[in-house]
Parts: C-alpha cells; structure tokens; sequence
C-alpha cells in the first residue's frame, strides 16, 4: 500500500487541531489508514545517506508516514488526506467542485495530431488560476505527482502528468508525436539544448529518470507537446522543459496528462486539480480546457460531474448486520465524503453522488462499506456463528495420550470395576473406607469397587501378558472414581494417567525420564524443591512401592503422583515374576 | 582357513568328492569345512551336493570299554591265574556295573567258574570287544554279527553322517569378494562405497520388528467417530461422572420406577456412596407428577413415585443420564439448537461372556431444535452410518421407554449377506422434555449404540475379552491398523 509522508504540524494545522500520537493512530484506524512511522527529514536524510552525523543543519519537523490504501488516489497528499479527514470527523461538509464557466472561444485548446496515436495516444488538461504557492504547498504538489506516477500510472507508462507555468506559455498547444532529432528543447533542471534522440542517451546515466526511458525509447516518434510558438512544454512521460517550469511564483498551472489509459488519466487530473483548487483565487474552481482530436472529436476537461448510484438501505443494513434508517445511512456516507439522501419520500433507496475525488467507488457494495467504517467496525454488535466448545480435558488427555505413544508406551484399556482386594489389600494399601465408591450388589467379586487407581488393571494386564516379550512398555489414561462431598451424587471422576514399565530389571530410570518427558511437554520446568514455579520430585514412603526407589512428582507446590519400583510383594500377589516400575499421575492438574 | 582351501582346491580340480575326506586330508575340521561349504554355496561360488553314510559311533559305555577294556576281561584279570577268590572279594576289586555286566559276559563265554569262590576256566582270554569298539572309532568297517552284538549291549549306536561333495558354482572365482551388508560412516570416509558389493538383501523375509508405542484400537476408533461428530457439528458432553442417581439415569428420563432396567440385576446399584445428597426440587416434583398422573396431554404411569428410588445411587446404565443433565440445563437457557454427543463408559451387571462385558463404551449423539421430523432423525442416521461406511440402512419400529418413536437401525452386512442391529434410536418423550421446560415445539432426536460392536467387526475380533480389559493381548494392541473410519 502506498505511503504519504506529511509533515506532523502542517497536517495539524490543516485538521485544526493537534492530536497526541495515540488519538491520531486511533483516528487513522478508524478511518483505515495507519500511520507507519515517525520521523523527521533530518532522520529519513541521515538513513538514506547511512550518516550518524548529528550536525547536519537540517529540519527537525516531525514527519508522519501514512499507509493509505491503494485505491484512494485522493488521499496521496496533505490536502486531500486532511480534507477527509475534517469530513469523516464532521468538521466540515462535502466541497463541491465546479469546472469555471467559460465561453468555448475563450477557452484554452490543445489540438492532438494524428502521430499521438502511434505511442500515447491520449491528453486530457486543466487550468489552475489564482494560485498561491508557499514552500510546503509546492512540495506537496510535486509529491503527489511522484506518488501518482508511482501508483496508478505505473511508473508513468499509463499516465504522465506535466505541470507547467502557463503564464510562460500561448495557446492553443498542440500534442504531437514527432521524430526524435526533430525536437529540440532546454529540459527541466538543464540550462543547454538537447534534441530528443540525444537527451534519451543523456538521461541514460540518470538515475531517476533512466527508468522511465523504455516507454518511448525504441518508437520511431516521440510524443511532445508545443504551445503556438513552437515552446516545447514537454516530452511526455520523460521530462518537461526548463522554460514553462512552475515556482513558488507560479500563479497559473497547466496541467497536461498524456496516456495510453484514458479513464485513468481522467483521475489523475481530477486528483491533481482537486487536491490543489483549494489554493485557488476562486476556491475549488478550475478552468476547463478543451482536448480538439485530429478527427474533429472535441472534450473538454477535467470532468468534475458527480456518479450516481441508488443503493438500497436493505442492502447496506442486512450487509453490516446494523439496523439503521435512512436519515443515519446519510450522515455517515457524508463523513465519507459521499452525498447522500433519501431517493424518494417514503422510499428505502438511498440516492448516492460520488464525487469525482472518489474514482474507488464502482458498486454499492463500496458504498456499504464506507456507511460500515463510518459508523466504526468496532461499533457493530458481535454476532456469533453457531461453533462447538471443545472439552478442555478430553483435549488435553488426548495430546498426552499422543506424547506417550511416541515415547514407546503402549496403550491399554481397562476395567472400571475391579474387586476390593485388588484395589487395596494386593497394593499393600489399606481401605480407610474415606476414597473408594462401593458396589451394592455386584454380581461376582470382580465388581466389588470403582477402582481409585489405574495400579491394578495395569499390573493385572502385565500379569496375564507373561508370554510378551520384555521389556513390557504400556501406559493408560482413564478415569477413577473417589468420593466427593461436593458432588450431588457423592462421588466423582479423576481423570489419571498410569504407565509401567516391566523387564528384566526395574526400568526405574525409564519411568523418571517418562515423568520428565510428559513435564516437558505440558510445558513445565524442573525447579529446586520448594519452588512452586515448575515441577521436582521428593522421596515418597507408599507401601505399593520399594521404599528408596520412590518419589512424590509435586507441580506447582501439589503433589499429583508418584512413581517407583512396584514392591515385590505386590508384583507376587498379581504373579508378576519380573520387576517393574509404575508411574501413576493426576491429568486435572494440568487443566 | 577352509574357504581358501575349498577354493584353492577347485581352481585345479574338477570335484571335491567328499568334504569328509577333504577335512581330514586338509586337516580340517569337518564342521568348518560343511559351514564355509554352505556360505559358498548361498553366494554359488561353489555347487554342494549333499552326502549321506551311515556310520557306528560309541556310545559312553562304548568308549569307556574302548579305553578301559571291556567288563568281562576286566572281571576275568581281577580274579587269580591260580586258584581262586570269594564272590564278595571279587565284587570289592570292581566297579559294580562292571562286575555285574562282567559276571554274566564272562560266564557266557565259558571263562570263569561262578560259585561262592570264583576261579578262572581259561588261562588265557582275548579283549574281541574292545578291539571291535576301537576299530569303530577308527572308521573301520566290521562285520555284521559283531555289530549286532555291539548294538545290542548298546555300545554303539547308529549315526547317519553328512558331507558334501563340491563343483565350481557359477559365481566361482579363487577368492570370495568381500561384500558388505551395510553401508558405514567409514565406508564414506574411505571412499571405498564405490567398490562396495552388497550382500543380497532378504526381501523374502520381514524386517526387524520396530520399537515403537501404540494406541490402543479401540480408542483410535473412538477417535474418529469423535471426528465424524465433530465434522457434523455435534459438541461433546463432558461424561466424566460414573456414579449417577437414579433421578438422572432413570425418572427424568420418564422412565418407571418399576421398569425392568431398574433391577438390580441389570443395574450396579451403590453401596457407597448410596444415595445422591441433591436434586433440583422443582423440577424434582413435575417429573413425579408426570410419573403419577401425567400431564402435558399425557396420562401418567399413574404409580406412587417415590423419592427413595430416585435418590438411590448407581453406576450410569447409559451416557443418556448425562444427555438429560445437559438438556435440562439447555432449557434453562433461551432456546438454541444443539447438537450433542459422547462417546464414553457405561455399566451393566451383566455377567461376562464372549459378547457381554459389565463395562463397555456407548456412542451417542443428539440434536435439539424446532419442528424435527422423523425424516430429519433417519437422515442424521444415514449421514451419521455412512460415514462409518453403512450406507444401506433400515428401521425397525422397537420399544423405549424414553423415545417414541422408537427405531432399531439395521445394517445391510455385506459379508454376512444379512441385516444386523447396528443401534438403536428414538425422538425424546414430550413427558420427557416438558417438564424440562423446553417450548411445545422443541424436539430431541438421540441415538445410540456401542463403540465395541464396530470396532470387533472393524478388526475382526469376536471375543470382546480380547478386545478390551486386563486380559487383552498386548500384541493385539500393537499389530492393529490405524482407523480408516470417515476417511473414503
């Protein structure tokens, strides 16, 4: 996207009032534009010439680049940003722009010779009268050239503007296209006589102008552009002539805009003598001047006409999803510079002009838009689109789940129930009666309990796995069931994670480096003991275990599991001939 | 050692007719000689063609005589030239089996008086069999008869030996080129891949088997149904509450008190905790009035329901009790459209068999809207089947307490050429969702079915022990393909 440079206080000045840096952004947010950067010529100077010399004498002015978007032509300088600015912020109304009212004899001519049409076949013109130019005025002027030429003339193979000091010059002009040797002119910012084959080869070592070249460079005529004394005003897209020059003395401008698009070069001019007419004796007048073809077809430009458009309100409020009536829709197309109004009483269409500074608008859906930036994105209610809500823990089980396999687990996938013995007297664990759910009427003793630990479906699965090969690597996540007071029902599900090892010797290490793996990818660090920012692991005293080779994991200051050597007497009385380690932790934990 | 010579030797010769004899010319051993025979052969250096001999070898007791002279000879040495020696003197002299196969070999052979006092008959007698177990040792071939006696007071036995005889194979040269098995960091750093000639790689055969993890088969499976649902729109009920009170499982559902499913003997009823401490009063009294006299243009059950019943605990006999706490909280909100689903454990006292666990997985979905239709249930279920590759399905009309309409969904079983129940489905009761306080217009359209039954038919399992529990094979759950279930 294209970028203005503005000067902070000049822009300021033109929206009649200051900002701090934060009001403006939120202004040019709102609008969308964004300010890019800021900084100041003396900074943009040093960058470029890649000096940290802080002496240079140059201006400290705060300079603001803007990003504006692509297709608003009219925002590329101060004046016609600052403009839509005051009107989105109501400072003032629309301008209307009027073409002078002058008789056709009295208007300015340029006659277009037949040849135009074998390299840039059209030129449209325009006059602006009374100017004052200051210093800022005129910089800006050229630079909203350059930005043209940038953007929508590509690089001024489409459209070339020439700007030139009419008083300098006599109509009516003439736009030929006339072999290199014979043009003859002092160029811009040389003071000797070059003809045109000549001045191709010299601009050949010119860094800024070199690239244009090719847009002419191998036709066997050039365009240029003459006034009723043979004066060459330009040798379009190349170079205008030293003599038409404008300065800050200027007081009357010829603009002319040679292409090979004409509805493009019709913007470019309505840009240039809208943005500028401000500054004119007669505020936002320009004097028309008329483009004779060699065929006889006669135009006169700039046409400033408005574009009208009847968009219905049903389209813009069932497009932005804001119920709004007609008298709203109208105010908010005028902060964007588009007048509006009802089509007719009691009709629900709403009659658009598009000035001619607003060449972006091409079908109501552009007018929707606008009504939708001025009344604020930010402002439209949020409707929510039907979705699902995943569950957090199932989530996460599954990621965990995942880890686990690659780590070289395998999954297993238990009972619920078990039998009493299994889940406390053949742990070595004790039943205070305070944790385990009880069955009331189980039809064997395998359905005694609601198992409050994944232990014993894990061993019993290593038990009747005797014929596997060893190592054994397997691991579970599955809900257990305790009691919980706070439950209506009196109980609730754990959601546990259990993995066991079993070979020829304990794999005690194996399930540690587990434990720092699944730690590791929940995304916690190991910390000294006592800190509660991570994870450590504290020597544990549980009578499934070996005492010694068991540890308490505690996260975040709670402990949420334990792992060891499953202890020998356990291992027998689930007829486990080989040692094992068993690690068994709390998923919720980590939610 | 062997290779060169086997090698060496065919560069000048046409055959090695025996690899027995060439060992021993070569003084090699015959075992080496027979692998370096076989390697060659693999990499057809060298053509092998097998030979086979029947030769005698000793037994222990064999070569123990060959060494130590048979027992009767040494029974006969042990006894005086002149006169004689007791019985019990003569058995102190000798081993005792030697004394006793002694005895009666030499006896046999007319050498010694036996009586209390042994005395010798001859002077002078010769060692025959250990001479004939020597020779044997030898190599040597002896007669018939000899090798019967031999054989029979089994001092030798039968062995059959195995040679080769040997011709240049197509692949002959007098060196064997090394050829690599693998390619080496140092074969890189020599350079010497560019000479490297590989060993022919056994494509016959699997590769090593791979260390890796697993996830169990009949989650992968539940893992894609979960994606089917969630690619349908349906969001998953949080299921994670075994323990359940009657209320839920069973009356908000409109289901009797009496009803069957409520006895113990289908339902796991809780000792501890044994009764639910709370339940939502107000609503607690529209399903009672429901049961008993109706409503809602209802008639009722028209039976004294009672609160005890209600507050008794159990383990959830389906996820539907956790359908009905989500759709009683939905109607407490403005009304949405939802669509629901779970897929997790449920429990039944049933006794276990080759089909049946007391535990097992049902899959449930639900949608909650406005004016559904009948057509609206049957197209979700086709929809919802298709995608686990049933397209052809039909209904049967069925009971439910809670649905009505109720419909069991068969499945065209292409390999059984049959139609099997594949689930079970229904439009919630309005004596079911009234009272909830959904508008008149809200209706439910739920169904249901295991998540083991697709996965026995997907891996072809028919013992659902082998499936799922403690007693699972833990190859099972390594071997199992991934899940192709939604994916066509």
């Amino acid at each position: 996207m294209p970028t203005v440079s503005v000067g902070r206080d000049r822009l300021f000045a033109a929206l009649g009032r200051s900002y701090t840096q934060e009001e403006f952004e939120d202004l040019c947010f709102n609008f969308g534009i964004e300010l890019d950067d800021v900084t100041t010529e003396k900074a943009i100077i040093l960058k470029e010439k890649n000096l940290k010399d802080e002496n240079l004498s140059l201006d400290d002015e705060v300079i603001y680049k803007i990003e504006v978007p692509a297709n608003r032509y009219d925002l590329l300088c101060l004046e016609g940003l600052a403009q839509a600015l005051r009107i989105f912020n109501g400072q003032e109304g629309i301008t209307r722009y009027t073409v002078a009212n002058i008789s056709k004899e009295s208007m300015l001519k340029i006659h277009v010779k037949r040849e135009t049409s074998l390299i840039r076949p059209f030129v449209v013109c325009a006059v602006l009268r009374g100017i004052t130019f200051d210093e800022a005025i005129y910089n800006s002027f050229i630079d909203l050239q350059d930005k043209l030429h940038q953007n929508i003339c590509r690089k001024r193979s489409l459209v070339a503007i020439g700007t030139h000091d009419l008083d300098r010059l006599q109509g009516p002009f003439t736009y030929e296209a006339l072999p290199p040797p014979k043009i003859n002119f002092v160029p811009l910012k040389q003071v000797k006589n070059f003809r045109a084959d000549e001045l191709m080869e010299f601009y050949k070592s010119d860094l800024k102008l070199k690239k244009f070249l090719h847009i002419i460079e191998k036709s066997k005529v050039f365009p240029v552009i003459y006034d009723r004394n043979r004066t060459v005003l330009s040798l379009p897209p190349i170079i205008n002539s030293a003599h038409s020059a404008i300065t800050l003395k200027t007081k009357n401008v010829l603009i002319e805009c040679t292409a090979t698009d004409l509805t493009k070069a019709k913007i470019v001019l309505n840009t240039m003598v809208t943005a500028f007419s401000a500054y004119c004796e007669r505020k936002f007048e320009v004097e028309p001047v008329e483009v004779i073809s060699f065929d006889g077809n006669s135009s006169v430009y700039p046409d400033l006409s408005e574009y009208n458009m009847e968009v219905p309100l049903s389209y813009i409020t069932g497009s932005i999803g804001v119920p709004l009536e007609v008298d709203e829709v109208t105010s908010l197309l005028k902060r964007m510079q588009l007048r509006a109004e009802q089509a007719g009483l009691g009709d629900n269409n709403i009659s658009v002009s598009v000035p001619p500074t607003r060449s972006d608008i091409l079908h109501p859906c552009d007018v929707m838009e606008d009504v939708a930036i001025a009344y604020g994105y930010n402002n439209i209610p949020r409707r929510k689109l039907s979705s699902l809500k995943p569950l957090p823990l199932n989530q996460l089980s599954d990621l965990v789940r995942y880890e686990i396999a690659m780590n070289g687990f395998s999954e297993v996938l238990t009972w619920i129930l078990c039998s009493k013995k299994e889940n406390f007297e053949m742990l070595n664990r004790k039943d205070d009666k305070s944790t385990a759910a009880i069955i009331g009427n189980p039809r064997s003793s395998d359905f005694e309990v609601v198992r409050t630990s994944l232990m014993p479906g894990m061993l019993k699965t290593v038990g009747h796995n005797k014929d596997h090969p060893k190592p054994i690597k397997i691991f579970e996540v599955g809900d257990v069931v305790l009691l919980d007071e706070k439950k209506d029902v009196g109980a609730s599900n754990r959601r546990l994670l259990a993995a066991l090892y079993c070979g020829a010797n304990s794999g005690f290490e194996l399930i540690h480096s587990l434990v720092d793996r699944i730690m590791e990818v929940i995304g916690t660090p190991f910390v000294e003991a006592g800190d509660n920012t991570g994870y450590y692991i504290e020597l544990s005293d549980e009578p499934e275990f070996l005492l010694g080779r068991q540890a308490k994991i505690i996260y975040k200051g709670r402990c949420i599991g334990i792992f060891g050597i499953v202890h020998p007497e356990v291992l027998n009385n689930f007829d486990i001939p080989d040692p094992c380690s068993f690690v068994e932790l709390d998923m919720e934990s980590f939610l | 050692m062997a290779e060169d010579a086997i090698l060496g030797y065919l560069a000048t010769h046409e055959e090695i007719p025996d690899s027995g004899q060439f060992a021993s010319q070569h003084g090699l051993q015959h075992n080496d000689v027979v692998n370096v025979i076989k390697s060659l052969h693999g990499f057809r250096y060298i053509d092998a063609q097998d030979i086979k001999r029947e030769s005698w070898v000793l037994t222990d007791e064999g070569k123990k005589y060959a060494a130590e002279g048979s027992p009767e000879v040494q029974l006969f040495l042990a006894i005086p030239p002149e006169g004689s020696i007791s019985k019990d003197e003569l058995q102190k002299k000798l081993d005792p089996s030697v004394f006793k196969i002694g005895c009666s070999q030499a006896g046999k052979n007319k050498w010694v008086d036996m009586g209390k006092q042994v005395s010798r008959k001859v002077q002078h007698v010769e060692d025959k069999v250990k001479d004939l177990l020597i020779r044997i040792q030898d190599g040597q071939v002896i007669g018939k008869d000899d090798i019967n006696s031999l054989k029979a007071r089994k001092l030798i036995v039968a062995q059959t030996w195995k040679g080769y005889s040997v011709r240049k194979g197509p692949n002959y040269a007098p060196r064997r080129k090394k050829v690599a098995t693998d390619l080496t960091r140092e074969n890189l750093q020599r350079g010497d891949w560019k000479e490297l000639e590989f060993k022919e790689y056994n494509f016959n055969a699997k590769g090593p088997p791979a260390e890796a993890g697993h996830l169990h088969p009949l989650l992968k499976v539940k893992q894609q149904l979960k994606n089917i649902f969630l690619q349908m729109g349906f969001e998953e009920m949080p299921t994670n509450n075994f323990v359940e009170s009657s209320f839920w499982n069973f009356d908000a559902l409109f289901q009797p008190q009496q009803h069957p499913a409520r006895d113990s003997h289908d339902t796991f009823f809780m000792e501890a905790p044994s009764t639910t401490r709370e339940l939502p009063e107000d609503y607690v009294q529209l399903v009672k009035r429901v049961h008993e006299s109706g409503g809602y243009g209802s008639r009722g059950y028209m039976y004294d329901w009672k609160r005890e019943e209600a507050n008794k605990n159990l383990l959830r006999t389906h996820t539907t009790a956790v359908s009905t706490r989500m759709l009683y909280a939905l109607a407490k909100q403005p009304f949405a459209p939802k669509r629901y689903f779970s897929i997790d454990r449920v429990f039944r006292n049933e006794s276990v068999d080759r089909t049946h666990l007391a535990e097992f997985h049902q899959i449930e979905g639900l949608v909650c809207d406005r004016g559904l239709t009948l057509g609206d249930l049957i197209g979700v279920l086709n929809d919802f089947f298709s995608r686990l590759g049933m397209s052809k399905l039909r209904f049967k009309p069925a009971y439910n307490p809670y649905t009505e309409p109720s419909m069991e969904i068969f499945s065209y079983h292409e390999g059984l050429k049959k139609w099997v129940e594949i689930g079970n489905s229904g439009m919630f009761r309005p004596e079911m969702l009234l009272p909830m306080g959904f508008p008149e217009d809200v209706r439910v359209i739920a169904w249901g079915l295991s998540l083991e039954r697709p996965t026995m038919i997907l891996y072809g399992v028919d013992n659902i022990r082998d499936l799922f529990g403690h007693k699972v094979d833990l190859s099972l759950i390594k071997r199992n393909p991934i899940c192709r279930l939604g994916i066509n």
